[in-house]
């Protein structure tokens, strides 16, 4: 337990002099948020509509810091760590290199958290945001996503074959589910044509779930989401520790 | 006298090619063991063999009596190893590098103590890739010393070094010597190996060619200066012409 506590405390430490998490992962979402606040207010998503469209897009908000931390920073930090031979010094101590990695993972967790939790407090505060859904429904959903982009993290980082193709697959997922899943860019705001083309990105079916939780829309809308975040979870992570590179 | 390592016919494949053929050596408790040769040798495979990081394909090796591919756990608690080019973290202090290594084992020295008797304990809040050369070196043979060992494995730990910095690792290694820690290491410089080496063994394209004390090298091969006994069992002296 003194193991785990130490190297997490290390982690956040090292992660919060290199910025990348604290502006990514926590300034990034509010920002946004921010900017869809002053735009848009706490106008209903459409005409007639029970619900804010700030409300419509907090799902998707929330899921920024998700993707930062298991999309971007885990598999950079698995592909660094194996790089630099960190990995393969903990094979020759008593503990573990997997101890070190789910250090790695807890951190991105509690980034994601940290986040979720801003995210809420801010939209609450400013924009009388409400949860309209179940409060468990969300969080179950949220840990499915959170689960499920973590796994495409850990596939990236334990397959690929240097630091550098970890940096460009990691680019390629990244940035396109950021911009094109909803996650910052409103999918409503989207043209019909383009949400054809964006649904084929697994962090928009994660996005549906949360919004459906936050709004209270009907449970059976996300039952093809949820299915799909808990294929995606259990294929990249099978894959990714199953072809596991220590060196 | 104990055994702390024990190899016998050790062979390492890579494909077709055989980087570790045939070796057999015994490292006995409180001495220093050299394992020398060019680069590309075999020295680091052989390291990683006998620790487990690398699959070998036929022989045996005993660590401290118990076989390393089991008891992991147990066996490392009493093991400090030093690989070649360790890197670390770009963002870690060397405070936060002893404390991470710390909770890595049951009964861990005082790395504080350490760090004061290495001389780098005003360099604790340092990143450690600012360290000197010298200052990281210490650094290295401190986060070995850290489980308590009895027994560490040191790769490389003095290339790049300058001759100052040399001779501090070196009397560090004496000293610990002295204190009954026995040690493996590897090394390009001959002068150190003399000054510290019981039992040296010499590989060349994974064979060993020399096994002995660094004064049976010498009477073996004829020549009085022990960098010279070195060339001649390694050859590297006839491939230095051909190249000219």
């Amino acid at each position: 337990m003194k193991t785990i506590r130490t190297m997490l405390k290390n982690e956040l430490v090292m992660s919060l002099r290199g910025m990348d998490m604290p502006i990514f992962a926590i300034a990034m979402p509010l920002v946004i948020l921010v900017i869809l606040g002053a735009v848009f207010g706490q106008k209903p998503a459409f005409d007639g509509a029970e619900y804010t469209f700030l409300e419509q897009s907090f799902g998707g908000l929330a899921t920024i810091s998700i993707c930062a931390g298991g999309v971007m920073g885990l598999p950079l930090l698995i592909s660094d760590y194996r790089a630099k031979r960190i990995l393969k010094r903990y094979h020759v101590t008593p503990v573990s290199p997997v101890l070190i990695l789910f250090a790695g993972g807890l951190m991105y967790l509690i980034y994601a958290a940290v986040s979720l939790i801003s995210l809420f407090a801010a939209a609450t505060v400013f924009w009388g945001f409400r949860m309209r859904g179940s409060i468990v429904v969300f969080l179950v959903g949220w840990l499915i996503v959170t689960g499920s982009m973590f796994s495409i993290g850990i596939l990236v980082g334990g397959i690929a074959k240097d630091a550098k193709t970890a940096g460009i697959i990691t680019s390629a997922l990244y940035f396109p589910m950021l911009v094109f899943s909803g996650a910052t860019l409103p999918y409503e705001v989207m043209p019909d044509g383009m949400k054809a083309i964006v649904n084929i990105l697994p962090l928009t079916h994660g996005i549906k779930i949360l919004k459906c939780a936050t709004l209270g829309l009907p449970m059976e809308n996300i039952a093809a989401p949820v299915a799909l975040m808990l294929v995606i979870a259990a294929v990249c992570s099978f894959i990714g520790i199953k072809f596991f590179k220590w060196e | 006298m104990k055994t702390v390592i024990r190899v016998e016919h050790l062979t390492k494949k890579y494909g077709s090619h055989t980087v570790v053929d045939d070796l057999s050596f015994v490292i006995k408790e409180g001495t220093v063991f050299g394992l020398l040769g060019a680069n590309g040798a075999g020295k680091s495979s052989t390291i990683e063999c006998i620790l487990g990081t690398r699959k070998y394909d036929t022989g045996s090796v005993t660590i401290l009596e118990q076989d390393p591919l089991k008891n992991r756990k147990k066996l490392f608690e009493q093991i400090g190893v030093q690989f070649q080019e360790a890197k670390y973290q770009e963002l870690i202090k060397v405070k936060e590098l002893c404390e991470v290594t710390s909770v890595l084992y049951k009964n861990p020295l005082d790395y504080q103590e350490l760090l004061t008797r290495f001389g780098i304990s005003d360099k604790q809040n340092n990143f450690v890739k600012d360290l000197s050369g010298g200052e990281r070196q210490r650094l290295f043979i401190v986060l070995a010393l850290i489980p308590d060992p009895k027994l560490v494995f040191l790769d490389e730990l003095t290339t790049g070094l300058d001759a100052r910095a040399r001779r501090d690792v070196w009397e560090i290694l004496s000293q610990l010597k002295k204190e009954g820690l026995s040690i493996l290491l590897t090394s390009h410089f001959m002068d150190e190996v003399e000054a510290l080496c019981d039992e040296i063994l010499i590989l060349k394209k994974g064979k060993t060619v020399f096994y002995g004390s660094v004064e049976d090298a010498k009477t073996e091969s004829g020549k009085e200066k022990f960098e010279d006994a070195y060339l001649w069992f390694s050859d590297e002296e006839e491939a230095e012409y051909e190249n000219n």
